[in-house]
């Protein structure tokens, strides 16, 4: 005899957050970000994300083919799309298609599938993958196209031209690379540093906005603005975003005051380079943070600090990626040292 | 005061022995099973790690550079190790009996830690006083004990039961050190304040 009204025990009323739901918040809650940076850095981010995410695809359904698993349950669950996507949010805009391809294969196959795919990975997959391009292709990851209003910004290129170079590496005779790229703020003001400049000296120029660079904050200001729907829709928890952005802003503020015109402002760490990308998008993944709430403070905290350093002293002008990797080997320490305690127990 | 943070800050991150040369890969991988016995072993090796690299110091400065012996020193310096580790053994197995019988033959296998002797033979070259070898041997040894501990925490959160069939064991080991690798990339360019 067949139940015509199946009883189970409690909850009847859940929650619908399923994996393929949490990731189509996370893509709608880019679309402001994406919609800023093409405005300001051209159409060159649309051609990374599809390189990008067809790369991840192609990787993903042929390791889970060797392996005999279900592909398609795999692959529909949406998150090889938002690796794909975060990775070609923190490449240049232009780049030949083979950076990105590779940013996203090595994604997927080192930093996901050989952990065992999702779940089970213990680092970031979209900065695996981009850090494994930044050192593999130094002189191209530091190629962005100047944003629009700088002299000789992404709109002297047609889309035309966008494309034959993404296809090809190259660009028509009459244009050189160096004509249509632009040091980014961050670079600006650590080459200009490193020659003895003061920071209010390197400020000066087009380059240079309100409060972050020009393009930049406004592609940040909507990332932000999209990290607070997650925030919403609950998606995340404000502990890392808050303590990532006071891991860079405290440091910022503490030298700020002993030095004006030998370390740059909090405006200046926030709002450029992929600082709130991280706070929101990046260092979220619950699957690589740290799993307490105080863990996550922790987590947030150092990202946010290595970042500052990295950035200061160390030899790269974002330092993002590494601190994210960086904090990710740290969080099983991390979640030892912030187990909850079971009430009682001695 | 500055110099010798420098120096540690240079040794533990920016040149870490394990990540960025290459150097004490075996008890690395072979030590980093659990986060318990990786902390032992790490302190050990510390231990050896500052011990030798001050002795050798000495024993470079004083003995053979003085009597034109330098060709001697890698054979010098392996017995200055091998005293130190027998050092650290008797006295792990007087103060720490357990982790003694944790670590096991690890103890021994110190002594051949290509680490240790390399710390040594840069010592030599790089050092320009005795203190600052000794915390050019602190540094490394700090360092050694970090990504050492770190890799015991990775490894013990890895689920082998996920990880594709070819790549149990010692080759995701290999991968995580890698991406770790990846990582302590980032330290690139500190230290040159």
């Amino acid at each position: 005899m067949t139940r015509e009204f199946p009883i189970s025990p409690a909850p009847h009323i859940r929650p619908v957050t399923s994996v393929p739901a949490v990731m189509r918040t996370v893509l709608v809650a880019l679309l402001p970000a994406i919609a800023a940076y093409v405005w300001s850095f051209g159409p060159g981010l649309i051609m990374n994300m599809v390189v990008a995410a067809l790369s991840a695809y192609a990787a993903e359904s042929l390791v889970l083919r060797i392996r005999g698993h279900d592909a398609w349950r795999t692959l529909s669950d949406g998150s090889a799309l938002v690796t794909a996507v975060l990775i070609a949010f923190a490449l240049p805009p232009l780049l030949p298609w083979w950076v990105p391809a590779i940013a996203a294969v090595a994604a997927i196959v080192l930093g996901k599938q050989l952990f065992g795919g999702l779940g089970y990975n213990l680092f970031n997959p979209a900065m695996v993958g981009y850090v494994i391009v930044l050192l593999s292709f130094p002189s191209e990851m530091i190629q962005w196209l100047a944003p629009r209003g700088a002299a000789g910004d992404w709109t002297h290129l047609t889309l035309l031209e966008h494309l034959s170079y993404a296809a090809s590496g190259r660009l028509p005779d009459a244009l050189t690379i160096d004509g249509v790229t632009q040091a980014t703020p961050l670079d600006l003001v650590r080459l200009g540093l490193a020659n003895m400049q003061t920071v209010q000296e390197i400020h000066v120029g087009p380059l240079f906005g309100a409060y972050g660079g020009t393009g930049w904050q406004l592609t940040t200001t909507a990332t932000a603005l999209g990290g607070a729907l997650l925030l919403v829709r609950r998606v995340i928890s404000w502990h890392i975003p808050l303590a990532v952005c006071a891991g860079v802003v405290l440091p910022a503020i503490l030298f700020y005051l002993i030095d004006t015109s030998r370390f740059p402002g909090p405006g200046h760490h926030l709002f450029n380079g992929a600082t709130l990308l991280c706070a929101f998008f990046i260092a979220t993944d619950p699957v690589t943070a740290a799993a307490s709430k105080r863990g996550r403070l922790y987590y947030g905290a150092g990202i946010g600090a290595l970042t500052y350093a990295i950035r200061t002293w160390g030899g790269y002008a974002d330092g993002v990626a590494f601190a994210v990797l960086l904090m990710n080997t740290a969080v099983p320490l991390i979640d030892r040292a912030t187990r909850p305690r079971i009430y009682g127990r001695v | 005061m500055t110099e010798l943070a420098l120096i540690v800050v240079a040794t533990a991150l920016v040149n870490n022995f394990v990540l960025v040369q290459f150097l004490g890969l075996c008890p690395f991988l072979g030590a980093s099973r659990r986060v318990e016995g990786a902390v032992g072993m790490g302190l050990a090796t510390g231990l050896v790690l500052t011990i030798a690299s001050a002795l050798s110091y000495i024993v470079d400065r004083l003995i053979l550079i003085p009597l034109d012996l330098a060709y001697l020193q890698i054979v010098a310096f392996i017995l200055v190790i091998g005293g130190a580790v027998q050092l650290t053994e008797l006295m792990l197995r007087a103060s720490a009996p357990m982790l003694h019988r944790m670590l096991g033959l690890y103890i021994p296998l110190i002594a051949s830690n290509c680490a240790v002797l390399g710390v040594a033979l840069l010592n030599s070259r790089q050092s320009a006083s005795f203190i600052e070898a000794v915390f050019f041997g602190a540094g490394a040894a700090l360092g050694f004990t970090l990504v050492l501990v770190l890799l015991s925490g990775l490894r013990e959160r890895i689920d082998e039961t996920n990880v594709p069939a070819p790549f149990r064991g010692v080759p995701i080991t290999l991968l995580l050190a890698g991406l770790m690798s990846l990582a302590f990339y980032g330290f690139n360019g500190f230290a040159r304040l």
